[in-house]
């Protein structure tokens, strides 16, 4: 309510310090006046994400170094999307995943980021800029954020595809995807995206059911089995959505699935409890389950990970004051502490570099470099997350990130999909 | 004389007056028994009816506006297509004898209606008739009856996800029967399947059986029941020629709030059968996240199309207005 309340009281004080009223029309032009006014009230900034990324720490911490107050908004992913295309005005800071932007982009609700306001932004991973980990190319398939991170200019609703001086957001956390198991419920090993198909594991497997993200988890295990190549894995043609569903239908009702999960939270107590032994799994699912004291691993398989990445985006809505209070936060956000903070729980950040600072060497040591733990890792909150001697799953950031092999993704046949993805539920 | 001469010659505009007013006056008292005039009736039902216009009548026809829109991944178009409907009935007719998403999944729920239905009208009869004619004392009957909507105390949610520990693989029942020896491996169709989702609606449901059959019950007049056995009615004979007879009316009203609910009921489905079991409320909550609002308005017609027409049905087997 604070924004509502201070913009046309600004406004005023600008007005009696005699500014021309053709620059109160041009709004944009605001930011560039020195106006004393404006710093009277702590700005807020209300904040949509999803509940994951809002950590009570991280606006705790902003309003301490910036006096800033965030409010956070916090809502589901595909909620997010939504609330972004219908109510606009409702926030000042979107954290939203890279693969909604081709949905967000041409409804004009998220304007691109001028690049020279952000000091950090060409020290953004490589990964996310343009797909490459030292230099060597990770897997594209999918809305990958490297193909989705430009806009040629401000008000733009198609993408660059390449560096320029905007972007559309700025990442806050990433990572890579796999199939979490329960290596004490499995006999042998589980090595490819197969084994989710597997009639080993008929009855014991879950898929998420979340159209978008449960049909690329199937078509990573239907090639993997050998079944059939994709050109595209998070971009279908009709006839390959087709027969992806036929397969996930026969599969169905040859009993191979316990459950599907929609909330993250299904997901910790179909594996804590056993009823699922292999399924698809995100990564603070698997701290989930183990700090319940029962084992879980996030598995990595031959085919590599499916990625996903997420980021802040500013409505075009978005007040003068609030634009600026913003661009400080993410700078702020960038800038170490906020990245280590996220980092302790599993998560990789948008700066390397300044991550590396905020954290302590072994903790550095442990989450990016995959080596052991010299002492006990805790999460941010001061709980054990492993005890000293282990390793991350899947090994190093170069190792995980290294082997993406798609992306999180909306398609152009989306609308097709879900009809299919609907047909596949009902069967 | 002079008071007659003197009524008359103040009389007579008097009677002028009241021979003008008067028709009017008794037309208006014939019309209605009150005094108080008549808005005051329609101000009174005013709120309500506002609240009805509001979040009821306002938003199905939106609903219904919406449902002949066009749509991108983005946005909503303002339009006047039947796309919707058809997407909706997709591939019906070409996938002929098997059936399409929208049949398969509606004869799901059809299932689970019936089902539900049969077993809380069992149950819920078997309660009510327990606690109208076994019970004696009304303080006993109110006490029992409280004993029954006790667990309606805590959330809908939490009541389906207990079940989950109970039914689960290495659950409650699973271990007692494999402790005893009864089974040897755990038993997989108690949790995510058919069986686990009829289970949680019927428990879920009852009650809404239970209090309208009560209600009706209680009104049956004793006398009745004893008249039956005096003229010489077996138990059976009193139950179908007495009993259930009149109370026709709360049958109908229990069913109807049970065959509505289980329709459009997704969440119980959702969560106790793994979500592996389609409902009509799951495809039109997918159809939204994906802001696809018209084929999900399209959808929701649909669904209230059916549940209308059962109702109209039902209500055709039982004037429930003349009963009451």
């Amino acid at each position: 309510m604070t924004d509502k309340t201070t913009t046309p009281f600004s406004r005023r004080s600008l007005l009696k310090g005699g500014v021309a009223v053709a620059g109160l029309a041009a709004t944009a032009r605001f930011s560039s006046f020195p106006t004393p006014a404006i710093a009277q009230e702590p700005v807020t900034l209300r904040y949509l994400s999803t509940a994951v990324n809002q950590s009570p720490g991280i606006a705790a911490k902003a309003s301490e170094d910036l006096g800033i107050t965030i409010e956070y908004i916090a809502v589901t992913t595909d909620d997010v999307a939504k609330r972004v295309i219908t109510q606009p005005n409702s926030f000042d800071l979107v954290d939203t995943e890279y693969f909604a932007l081709p949905k967000l982009l041409p409804s004009g609700n998220i304007m691109g980021l001028d690049a020279n306001r952000i000091k950090l932004a060409d020290k953004i991973a490589s990964v996310l800029r343009n797909g490459t980990i030292g230099g060597k190319k990770v897997g594209m398939d999918g809305t990958a954020p490297a193909e989705t991170l430009y806009l040629p200019s401000e008000k733009a609703t198609e993408f660059a595809g390449e560096e320029t001086g905007f972007l559309t957001l700025i990442p806050t956390t990433y990572n890579a995807d796999t199939l979490g198991i329960r290596p004490d419920l499995i006999d042998g090993e589980v090595t490819s995206w197969a084994s989710l198909l597997d009639p080993k594991f008929k009855g014991k497997a879950a898929i998420l059911n979340i159209p978008s993200i449960g049909i690329m988890d199937a078509a990573m295990a239907i090639e993997a089995r050998g079944d059939m190549t994709y050109g595209d894995k998070g971009n279908m043609t009709r006839e390959e959505i087709d027969k992806t569903i036929a397969a996930l239908i026969e599969a169905k009702r040859a009993g191979q699935f316990r459950a599907f999960w929609t909330d993250f939270n299904e997901s910790v107590n179909l594996m804590a409890s056993g009823e699922v032994v292999i399924q698809s799994m995100w990564s603070p699912a698997i701290t989930a389950v183990r700090t319940q004291g029962i084992e879980c691993r996030y598995q990595p398989l031959a085919e590599g990970y499916r990625a996903w990445a997420s980021g802040f985006g500013l409505p075009p809505a978005i007040g003068e004051r609030e634009k600026d209070a913003a661009y400080e936060f993410i700078n702020w956000f960038l800038s170490g502490w906020a990245g280590a903070h996220l980092a302790k729980q599993g998560y990789y950040t948008a700066v390397l570099d300044t991550t590396k600072e905020a954290m302590e060497p072994y903790e550095w040591a442990y989450w990016f470099e995959g080596k052991p733990a010299e002492q006990d890792i805790m999460s941010p909150g001061g709980q054990l997350l492993e005890k000293a001697g282990a390793t991350r799953d899947g090994g190093s950031y170069e190792e995980r990130m290294g082997k993406v092999a798609c992306w999180n993704a909306v398609m152009d046949e989306n609308i097709y999909m879900i009809r299919k993805w609907n047909e596949f539920i009902a069967a | 004389m002079t008071r007659s001469a003197i009524t008359h010659g103040t009389g007579a505009p008097e009677t002028s007056g009241a021979a003008a007013i008067s028709p009017k006056a008794r037309k208006r008292r014939k019309a209605r028994a009150s005094w108080t005039p008549a808005w005051v009736a329609y101000l009174q039902a005013a709120p309500m009816a506002l609240v009805f216009l509001l979040f009821f009548v306002l938003p199905l026809a939106a609903t219904f506006v919406v449902s002949f829109w066009n749509y991108t991944e983005y946005s909503i178009v303002p339009a006047f297509v039947t796309t919707n409907y058809s997407d909706v009935f997709y591939g019906c007719a070409a996938s002929l004898p098997s059936l399409c998403t929208t049949f398969a999944t509606y004869l799901s729920t059809l299932k689970f209606v019936a089902i539900v239905w049969v077993a809380t009208l069992l149950i819920g009869f078997a309660v009510a008739y327990f606690l109208c004619f076994h019970v004696r004392t009304l303080p006993m009957q109110i006490a029992l009856f409280m004993v029954c909507t006790i667990p309606f105390w805590t959330s809908n949610v939490i009541r389906m996800i207990s079940w989950i520990p109970l039914l689960g693989r290495n659950g409650l029942v699973n271990e007692t029967l494999q402790s005893v020896g009864l089974i040897d491996a755990p038993l997989e169709w108690l949790l995510y399947s058919d069986f686990a989702v009829a289970l949680a609606l019927i428990h879920l449901y009852t009650l809404f059986m239970v209090v309208p059959i009560f209600n009706s019950m209680m009104r049956i007049d004793k006398a009745l029941v004893e008249a039956a056995y005096d003229a010489g009615a077996s138990g059976w004979q009193t139950l179908t020629n007495v009993v259930i007879p009149l109370v026709k009316p709360g049958i109908v009203i229990g069913s109807i709030f049970v065959v509505t609910i289980v329709t459009g009921d997704y969440l119980t489905i959702g969560i106790m059968g793994g979500q592996q079991i389609a409902s009509v409320g799951k495809i039109i909550q997918t159809q939204i996240n994906f802001l696809q609002f018209p084929i999900a308005a399209a959808n929701a017609i649909v669904l209230l199309a059916v549940v209308l027409l059962t109702i109209w049905g039902m209500l055709r087997l039982v004037d429930i207005r003349k009963e009451l």
